[in-house]
């Protein structure tokens, strides 16, 4: 099962209101994964010679105030941080792998679930209602916001494996379906220097998509060779730091519906997700064929 | 081009008499009761007739919208539905006034199904009878192993449409996705647009007289005003499914 859904918007008019749009959506979503849920919003972004990183704590009074004082000093740098339950999101005016590596070395205990410059990604295990409640979703603004809510078929019930997985700086993927390749494709990336926290397979195709991008890939041609290599079904919804991109496996075994508006492009597995939106009843709303990319991205800044 | 649309006045004028003839009407609101709610009620017209025309409000894509109705009433959905509205339908008339989700009309044994918007994958799966309309495209796997149905798509349909379809007719008249009729028995198809590829042992065939009579009577009933000698019939080569002495080591 696994339920995902995504919202872009393509204009600012409901930017003060994505998270109130996009609760009842993921909330909707409930019946296909009431394991864990999680999203990855976008906004609040910081400037070119920033970084932005999500952390989070299995300790909810974990001191995130001394971590951000020994940042300050180590580094020279600027910080800036506010705490959301478990989670912390960090923006530091440093290099990107200056942070991680004091993170490692200092807080190895606290996970990194997502950097770059506007991404942050929150999830935890449980219900999708009490983790929208517990991050205080409806109140957050933005640009756009994917979201997973998880059944576990392949690995555990744990926060490492919920979903939406890191794939890079402000990139991230959701994923309803099953690999069955991923025991071998693991090995693969773990030779070529990807690193797993889990046995689960949708970690392994974020991990694949990573590791094309590293390679100097763009993310369409990351995803034309996704379809060479993952053997599976999959409905993938992917996270830029401008907009989102779906993609369905070749046979198209997993449901997906796209609604467009002038204001917003929604995506869900059922449309019942959908049916909250603002003039959803005008929407052109249509389902995305099998093995065809589709990204809907604002210009790039 | 006449005949098709004073057929469509014929049906509207019966749809209009059946309220005259003293039976009442009844809407529900989705929004205030449960699907098991719905259909519970109409299951309930089973053989003891009382309520010819319903009327089902705020569906929003609910699943199991008027499964296993069973009797000759019409229901109205007034937006659109989840997964397998109108799912085993006997004899009733269900339309649905906006998109379907997956398994629409699944495994319907007579009566009709109408959807004025889009239907996702496997629309009319398995299905032995009766006759479903979808004004707009339908997904993959449309009538995919169909048995007896009447399947009209006025746009497109997708990839593997008809898999295994073993009797009844599917008309497009738009294009058809890949793999069309694979593994095919002796469903008959007709469509007007291109075919991206046709599966395994279904071949383009020869559209004779019996097939044009057969087609308008399709096109007639489901209110479609276009031209049968414009389509391109495609059936079963019949060397998949037949019994041949080639291949008796294969047993």
């Amino acid at each position: 099962m696994c339920g995902i859904v995504g919202l872009y918007l393509k204009n600012n008019k409901y930017e003060t209101r994505l998270g109130e749009l996009f609760t009842p959506m993921l909330v909707a979503m409930t019946e296909r994964g009431p394991d864990s849920a999680g999203f990855a919003i976008y906004g609040d972004e910081v400037a070119d010679d920033w970084v932005k990183i999500t952390l989070r704590h299995a300790d909810l009074t974990y001191a995130w105030k001394v971590l951000s004082e020994g940042l300050k000093s180590s580094l020279s740098a600027e910080v800036d941080w506010f705490k959301n339950d478990r989670v912390a999101v960090f923006k530091v005016k440093a290099e990107e792998q200056s942070v991680i590596d004091y993170l490692e070395k200092y807080a190895p205990e606290a996970l990194i679930l997502s950097t770059g410059k506007s991404i942050e990604i929150l999830k935890e295990v449980g219900l999708p209602t009490d983790i929208s409640d517990s991050f205080n979703l409806p109140k957050m603004q933005g640009t756009h916001i994917i979201g997973h809510t998880r059944m576990a078929t392949e690995s555990a019930v744990t926060m490492a494996g919920s979903h939406p997985f890191s794939t890079g700086e402000d990139l991230c993927l959701v994923h309803n379906g099953s690999l069955s390749n991923h025991n071998r494709l693991r090995e693969t990336l773990q030779d070529a220097g990807i690193k797993f926290e889990t046995e689960n397979d949708s970690e392994v195709a974020a991990g694949y998509l990573a590791h094309q991008l590293q390679m100097g890939k763009s993310l369409a041609e990351a995803l034309d060779s996704a379809l060479e290599d993952l053997d599976g079904f999959y409905t993938f919804t992917i996270g830029t730091k401008d907009g989102f991109a779906v993609m369905r496996d070749p046979i198209a075994c997993k449901p997906a519906v796209i609604a467009e508006t002038d204001d917003y492009v929604a995506m869900a597995s059922e449309y019942q997700a959908l049916t909250t939106l603002p003039g959803i009843e005008d929407a052109k709303v249509w389902e995305p064929e099998a093995a065809k990319l589709y990204v809907w991205e604002r210009n790039s800044h | 081009m006449q005949r098709s649309g004073s057929q469509k006045q014929q049906n509207y004028m019966f749809g209009n008499g059946t309220v005259t003839r003293g039976l009442t009407m009844k809407t529900i609101d989705l929004a205030v009761q449960s699907v098991t709610d719905l259909n519970r009620e109409l299951h309930a017209q089973a053989d003891k007739l009382n309520e010819k025309d319903w009327f089902v409000e705020n569906p929003k894509g609910q699943h199991n919208i008027a499964v296993g109705l069973d009797e000759e009433i019409s229901v109205d959905i007034k937006g659109p539905t989840g997964y397998y509205a109108a799912g085993m339908n006997k004899k009733a008339t269900v339309t649905i006034h906006g998109n379907a989700g997956q398994g629409v009309a699944e495994n319907m044994m007579s009566g009709k199904v109408h959807v004025t918007g889009n239907a996702s994958q496997c629309a009319g799966a398995t299905a032995h009878g009766g006759l479903l309309v979808i004004d707009g495209d339908a997904g993959a796997r449309c009538g995919i192993s169909m048995k007896g149905i009447d399947i009209v798509v006025k746009g497109s349909i997708g990839h593997m449409s008809c898999f295994m379809g073993q009797a009844g007719n599917l008309v497009v008249c738009g294009d058809a996705g890949e793999t069309l009729g694979d593994s095919l028995y002796e469903v008959h198809i007709y469509v007007k647009g291109s075919v991206d590829s046709l599966g395994a042992d279904c071949i383009e065939k020869e559209m004779r007289q019996e097939h044009i009579d057969e087609l308008q009577g399709l096109l007639d009933a489901a209110g479609v005003d276009d031209e049968p000698s414009l389509f391109k019939r495609y059936g079963s080569a019949r060397q998949l499914y037949n019994f041949q002495v080639d291949n008796a080591s294969a047993y």
